[in-house]
């Protein structure tokens, strides 16, 4: 007979903050760029150096700590994390332990509240890239010293998908704050999985394992599944899970054990003498709330109500603050709200899986997306044509003014009414059969004439304003 | 005479510990672990005595990390005198008139110590009001670049140029200037002589402190006797903080990207122990094994956390005391002369010598050796202690 089990996770999330530039040093944070060209003797850890707090990095994380409905600590600090890896440059990791920025929120993801235990900032460590040819390893330090947030939960979540959600929510929240891009692809976004599993009604919880290196959102839920599946396995033949930090790897789509309790670090942490402790002061708390932006909910109730837009379509807008953000500038230029809403969740999203582009990296110019709307939508250029100028809007040629591309390519549609008339009367002429049974009752017939008369157009009027004319010289 | 590690400039006029940092030089730190490591910029102290128009004449030979009493364990051999006694190379070249001034690093009271045995002035200014960019760290919550010359005038001059805000360090007070005193005032002041640090001396040297304390009298200052009872528990917090602070901030040395790297290995890890066993002296294992057990996960809350509460104690009795007193006078060491003693006893005496010397360094009060003895004086009250030196001077205290 089969046990009903109950999973019980908690979540270690790090967000890279996308300040300019380090979080005590001057060093660009750009991603990529050659190994170690982003460095500086602070972020290689050279003797003699001194970190110098950024205050965007404090601005963005008290930023965070109210948006996750956190207690700002007024006397935040840094504290010192001794570990000693080639990726980190001092062997020690400036982080917060004892008195994190924030502590105390949560994130409801619809109905379900999500407690957040605490949240720290901290630097990022370099990376390690490791020849495959070779037995060596090359340090790349161009990541050390990144900011970085630890969003810390409670074990609140029961299933893969309250985790996504939670994910998805967090990624809404701090994007649109601006802080961060949240990008797992790219490392901007991490998570740490705590699990244990408990058969179901009891109370206590379960030995937990972590696991680390899960690095897209189908990990997660990859690595959910088999850690759930592993553990209730070994408890259910009789065993004991152990306590351990285990590695997931998403080619083998399995983890493995990398180091048990026993074995765990100690990080030796103390605090920071090299800064000082920070006093937040009233001001600065309120400015930090003054800047919140209307979140993706309030903006979705708003955009229903503003725009009569279905729900469904404004939660979809309004997913992304970018998103949201073109909408409302797309449609401030004269475009009508129900027609950008449709394009913006029907037509750009197909334009761009076909150019195997992401919707961060594009941005198209809002007057030119409205003009596009508004031609396409009144008829005057094609749906196909208007999908074909998307195409050209959204791929990386660059900027161009839709008016002049429309004009140079001919895709505006005949406004040449006397040669729609001509068109319109061959097509009568030439068609008496079906013209007939049209006017015997057979409305249906027109369809035909129609397609005639638009063959002929090749395309350069929109079937409305044909059938509008065909249906006029049908009457007369 | 003490070393010249490094031959700069002939022309020069100022010594700078080798703890310090000269941009292009070897700065090794009295260690071997930092051999051959050349520094991509100056200390800041440097760059602003640089910029107000003196050279810096050398690096002078400092123990490891400056963590021992007098410069016993350079790594060019110890610093001694025509009679065999420790000296502190910086201490001698002034005294010997080779340069101006000097720069030291005060984690330990080193160069405190060193003033006091060579008849020379060593002020160890207000923590945060001079810059540590540029420092090869140790201790830093306590340590501090102060000046090595041989009158408080002199030791003022150089300060000047030296103190003031710097934005690359984070710990830098904001003023740009600080009040250094003109040398005047002093009757009238009322000094402390704190009986705990008096008590624990030689002899000889309770009666240098005695015997300073009654010409004080004759400038007219009042001279009482005071008691701190925290003194020994600040050196206990003291040592514990500087045990702890130096064992994180050597850990990045480790034989890989600069300094020195053993010949002698086979695989990384062999590399990473080699270098240190080879490169690092009995002291500085035995602080760092001290340090890394008070950072211990049992052991936070009870040995590092505890000492982080005595300093605010400390802190508050000293303050107390300064209500009511313009400075507080004791010895600087226990002794009026060192000789090189047996490595064995090497962590014992530094440890047991820095009960004359802890307040300053826990606490971040300014503190000056001068005459022989040593004053403490309140947060940013350097002044007090320039002119009561000077002062002292002036009537052949000397
Ligand atoms: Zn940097």
């Amino acid at each position: 007979m089969s046990e009903r089990w109950e999973t019980v996770i908690g979540l270690e999330v790090h967000v890279e903050l996308s300040t300019k530039s380090k979080i005590f040093c001057a060093c660009s944070t750009e991603f990529g760029g050659r190994p170690n060209t982003h460095c500086c003797p602070v972020c290689m850890g050279l003797p003699g150096t001194l970190p110098v707090l950024n205050r965007k990095v404090l601005e963005y994380a008290v930023r965070a700590g109210l948006a996750l409905h956190c207690d700002i600590d007024r006397e935040t600090r840094f504290d010192r994390k001794n570990y000693f890896y080639p990726d980190l440059p001092k062997a020690y990791q400036i982080s917060q332990l004892y008195r994190p920025i924030a502590r105390n929120g949560y994130v409801d993801i619809g109905a379900k509240r999500i407690r957040i235990h605490e949240m720290h900032m901290e630097e990022d460590a370099g990376k390690l890239i490791h020849s495959e040819y070779e037995h060596e390893t090359y340090p790349d330090y161009n990541r050390a010293g990144v900011p970085l947030l630890e969003i810390v939960s409670e074990p609140d979540f029961r299933d893969s998908a309250e985790v996504l959600a939670y994910l998805e929510k967090i990624r809404s929240l701090f994007t649109y704050l601006g802080i961060s891009d949240c990008k797992m692809q790219e490392g901007s976004m991490r998570a740490d999985v705590n699990l244990s599993v408990r058969r179901a009604g009891e109370t206590a919880l379960g030995t937990r394992t972590e696991t680390k290196n899960i690095n897209s959102l189908r990990a997660i839920e990859h690595a959910i599944e088999s850690e759930r599946s592993r553990q209730i396995h070994i408890l259910s033949g009789g065993g004991a899970v152990v306590q351990e930090t285990r590695h997931w790897n998403d080619d083998l789509k399995t983890s493995t054990a990398m180091r048990s309790k026993e074995n765990a670090p100690d990080y030796r942490y103390f605090p920071e003498p090299d800064l000082p402790v920070i006093f937040i002061g009233e001001d600065f708390l309120q400015a930090a709330r003054d800047s919140l932006p209307e979140f993706a909910e309030e903006r979705q109730a708003r955009f229903v109500e503003q725009y009569a837009l279905p729900p469904k379509d404004a939660a979809r807008l309004t997913v992304r603050r970018e998103t949201a953000e073109l909408f409302e500038a797309v449609v401030s230029r004269g475009a009508e709200a129900r027609h950008v809403a449709n394009w913006l969740i029907v037509h750009v999203p197909h334009v761009l899986k076909t150019l195997s582009e992401n919707a961060e990296d594009i941005a198209p110019d809002p007057s030119e997306l409205a003009e596009l709307i508004r031609r396409t939508e009144s008829g005057t250029v094609s749906r196909a044509d208007g999908l074909r100028v998307l195409e050209a809007l959204l791929s990386t040629d660059g900027p161009f003014r839709v008016s002049d591309y429309i004009r140079e390519r001919g895709l505006s549609v005949n406004n040449d009414e006397s040669a729609l008339e001509e068109v319109i009367r061959r097509v009568i002429e030439a068609n008496p059969k079906a013209v007939n049974e049209y006017r015997s009752g057979k409305t249906k017939a027109i369809g035909f004439l129609i397609g005639q008369a638009m063959k002929d157009l090749q395309g350069k009027a929109t079937p409305a304003t044909v059938r509008e004319r065909m249906e006029a010289a049908l009457e007369t | 005479m003490g070393q010249f590690v490094t031959e700069i400039n002939a022309n020069g006029v100022i010594a700078v510990d080798d703890t310090i940092q000269v941009k292009g030089y070897e700065t090794r730190a009295g260690s071997r672990i930092l051999e051959g490591f050349k520094p991509l910029f100056s200390a800041e102290t440097v760059e602003r005595l640089e910029g107000a128009g003196y050279a810096v004449a050398g690096k002078s030979a400092v123990g490891e990390f400056g963590l021992d009493l007098l410069g016993e364990f350079a790594h060019g051999g110890p610093c001694l005198d025509a009679s065999g006694a420790l000296r502190g190379a910086a201490a001698e070249l002034v005294a010997a008139g080779q340069v101006r001034g000097a720069l030291n690093v005060d984690l330990n009271g080193a160069p405190r110590r060193a003033a006091a045995l060579s008849g020379v002035d060593f002020l160890k200014p207000t923590y945060g009001t001079v810059s540590r960019y540029g420092v090869i760290p140790c201790a830093c919550s306590g340590e501090q670049v102060g000046v090595t010359a041989k009158t408080a005038g002199a030791v003022r001059e150089l300060l000047r140029v030296i103190a003031g805000h710097d934005p690359k360090d984070g710990t830098s007070l904001p003023a740009e200037t600080y009040d250094y005193g003109n040398g005047k005032d002093v009757p009238g002041m009322r000094v402390g002589l704190v009986r705990e640090l008096t008590d624990a001396a030689s002899d000889d040297m309770k009666a240098r402190v005695t015997a300073y304390a009654e010409r004080m009298r004759g400038l007219g200052v009042t001279v009482e006797e005071v008691s701190l009872p925290l003194a020994e528990a600040a050196r206990t917090a003291w040592n514990l903080l500087l045990c702890a602070e130096t064992c994180n901030n050597v850990s990045r040395y480790d034989g890989v990207k600069f300094g020195y790297r053993s010949p002698d290995y086979r695989n990384i890890d062999e590399l990473y122990v080699n270098s240190r066993t080879e490169g690092l002296n009995f002291l500085t294992k035995a602080v760092i094994l001290y340090g890394s057990d008070a950072l211990s996960k049992g052991r936070y809350v009870t040995c590092y956390d505890k000492a982080l509460r005595v300093r605010r104690l400390v802190w508050e009795q000293v303050k107390g005391l300064f209500k009511d007193f313009d400075a507080l006078l004791c010895p600087a060491c226990s002794r009026t002369e060192y000789r090189p003693y047996a490595i064995a006893d090497a962590f014992k005496t530094v440890f047991e010598e820095s009960l004359f010397t802890a307040i300053p360094n826990l606490t971040g009060v300014p503190a000056m050796a001068s005459g022989g003895v040593q004053c403490f004086a309140d947060t940013l009250r350097e002044s007090s202690l320039l002119n009561l030196a000077e002062a002292m001077e002036g009537s052949g205290a000397k």
